[in-house]
């Protein structure tokens, strides 16, 4: 795989991000800087706040006062879940968000939805600009399907397929909108090894060929410390590690939220 | 012929075709419950609501003849569908991301809102609603020339047509329109048609905005038959054990469950009442009874979807 991307300016800044459910902080004064065309691992043990943290990024959840996000070096101070959407991130779940009762195809179409710009009065009629834009479209659809080599499941009603290849699917959606910034939550969870290893170079060769960031939430080590260039460390809603895979593997807080502490006496 | 099948035949064809007219009402009940997940309890005030409307502005004589009635029609649907958007701003933009229980009671509320509004700016009397003076549409029997004495209401026949292209207008939107296939999604999963960017509001103005005209229409046709009056919101829980028979997301399936329902509820009434020899009302119940047995043996209905839930 030939790495056509270059590492350039900050794309992504978090400042003081907190989140809080009723008394429960589960990300707490958050702050940490993503390059462009980097691939960024949010780690973490279970509740550290990883999930929060993408959730706040796609305007799921909302932030409290203070903190901000800086996107491509606007700053803001609560970002709605569409207006994500046209900013250019995308995002797949950790539980698999898809429409199971439509194709693969339809699923990975709807990921257009923001580059279709015909009316609804101009598609009841079909003709013109909705025919060409169908086209365009659909020829997108159909590349992002080749690369994720699932040609042969086109058809195929997405609840129907097994798990892996719906996380795939998924991933395909996520690409249809061309996104600046990919947000992937747990893209590898539950897979077996040769699923890993698909899902980690489909991961790779969209960094590497399409230019893409990305942000993605991974709990397995090995996985991490292979595809990423940047790594942050969260535990109990705060920031304990930031750095390279390298760095933040011999981080004595790190390898006590993960391996726990000897207690003295 | 047997005089005895003619009879029969009688039966069964006024029942499907009546039945059709109870599709009409579960349409409304399936695209908002496929757009939303939620069953809307308000249908049966937004057919009251619509016809009132309809017959209000009717009664204003504000054109003469013919062109009265379709541009009646015309302005009561412009009220539907700001309405449709009213209740999305006001009262559902609100609830998104809460419990279905929650989206259900709204539309308990709702229900009495327009109720009450719609006789508050109408009046509470029965209008009638002749389609005959309006249209030209006779309620004269058909006769059917081969079958000796097999009648066809005509004016049975009209709504049979209007809920079939119904049924066809909203098959072509939801399949081929990009704006049904965000419908479909929304439907499917509201948290990934946000991801997309798929506007969830706007979706969700469209669902009633378009259940509105569908009401409009239910409206006018029970209104003919009926009477615009209040007991029209009353039709519309004859119209739930269609909804419940054609498993609740499926129109299609709102037009087979009206059909089957139709029939048993005619073929009841006469077949049971002459077996059991008891003084009748089984119209009443017969249609409870079939979606009862229908649920017994397929639980997500004719048409549903089933759904697999990991455990």
């Amino acid at each position: 795989m030939n790495d056509k991307r270059t590492i350039g300016g900050t794309i992504l800044k978090v400042e003081n991000v907190s989140v809080v459910f009723g008394g429960v902080k589960a990300v707490s004064g958050i702050g940490f800087e993503v390059r462009e065309g980097e691939i960024c691992a949010i780690v973490g043990p279970n509740g550290a706040g990883k999930s929060s943290m993408l959730n706040v990024l796609n305007g799921i959840y909302c932030m409290e006062p203070g903190g901000s996000i800086t996107f491509e070096g606007v700053k803001h101070y609560k970002i709605a879940p569409m207006q994500a959407a046209k900013l250019g991130i995308g995002r797949t779940f950790q539980n698999l968000a898809l429409f199971k009762g439509m194709s693969v195809l339809d699923n990975i179409m709807t990921g257009r939805t923001l580059k279709m710009k015909s009316t609804f009065i101009e598609q009841m009629f079909y003709y013109g600009r909705p025919h060409r834009e169908e086209m365009e479209n659909r020829q997108k659809a159909e590349e992002i399907i080749e690369f994720l080599q699932i040609e042969g499941i086109r058809k195929t009603l997405v609840g129907k397929l097994p798990y892996g290849l719906q996380k795939r699917v998924e991933l395909g959606r996520a690409l249809a909108a061309e996104p600046k910034l990919l947000l992937l939550d747990e893209p590898m969870a539950g897979m077996n090894i040769e699923e890993k290893q698909d899902m980690s170079t489909f991961v790779l060769e969209v960094n590497r060929e399409l230019g893409t960031t990305i942000v993605l939430i991974e709990h397995d080590m090995g996985v991490v410390m292979d595809i990423s260039d940047h790594v942050v460390v969260l535990d109990y809603g705060r920031k304990i590690g930031d750095g390279t895979p390298a760095e933040v593997s011999v981080n004595q807080e790190v390898i006590n939220a993960y391996l726990g502490v000897a207690h003295e006496g | 012929m047997n005089q005895e099948f003619i009879f029969f035949l009688q039966i069964l064809v006024s029942g499907l075709l009546s039945g059709l007219m109870y599709s009409l009402v579960a349409i409304g009940f399936v695209l908002i419950y496929k757009a939303s997940g939620v069953f809307n309890f308000a249908q049966g005030s937004m057919v009251l609501s619509a016809g009132l409307t309809f017959v209000g502005f009717l009664e204003m004589n504000l054109f003469e003849g013919a062109t009265n009635f379709y541009i009646c029609i015309g302005i009561a649907a412009v009220v539907m569908v700001v309405v449709g958007v009213v209740v999305e701003r006001v009262a559902l933009r609100h609830l998104v991301n809460t419990s279905l229980l929650t989206l259900f009671m709204a539309t308990v509320g709702l229900s009495y809102i327009f109720e009450g509004m719609s006789q508050y700016v109408w009046g509470g009397e029965v209008h009638e609603l002749p389609l005959e003076r309006h249209t030209g549409i006779v309620d004269i029997p058909l006769n059917v020339p081969i079958l000796e004495g097999f009648t066809v209401s005509q004016f049975d026949l009209f709504g049979a047509g209007i809920a079939g292209t119904l049924v066809l207008i909203l098959a072509l939107f939801f399949q081929k329109t990009r704006t049904g296939m965000f419908l479909r999604a929304v439907a499917d999963n509201h948290m990934a048609a946000i991801s997309v960017g798929i506007p969830l509001n706007r979706m969700w103005a469209i669902v009633w905005a378009t259940a509105g005209i569908i009401s409009l229409v239910a409206g006018i046709m029970w209104g003919a038959r009926l009477g615009v009056q209040f007991t029209l919101s009353v039709v519309a829980m004859k119209a739930v054990p269609v909804f419940i028979v054609g498993g609740f997301t499926s129109i299609t399936g709102a037009i087979v469950a009206g059909l089957i329902v139709g029939a048993s509820e005619n073929l009841g009434e006469i077949y049971i009442t002459e077996l059991t020899g008891t003084g009748g009302g089984v119209q009443n119940w017969a249609p409870y009874m079939v979606a009862l047995i229908i649920i017994l043996i397929r639980p997500s209905g004719l048409f549903g979807q089933k759904s697999i839930e990991r455990i």
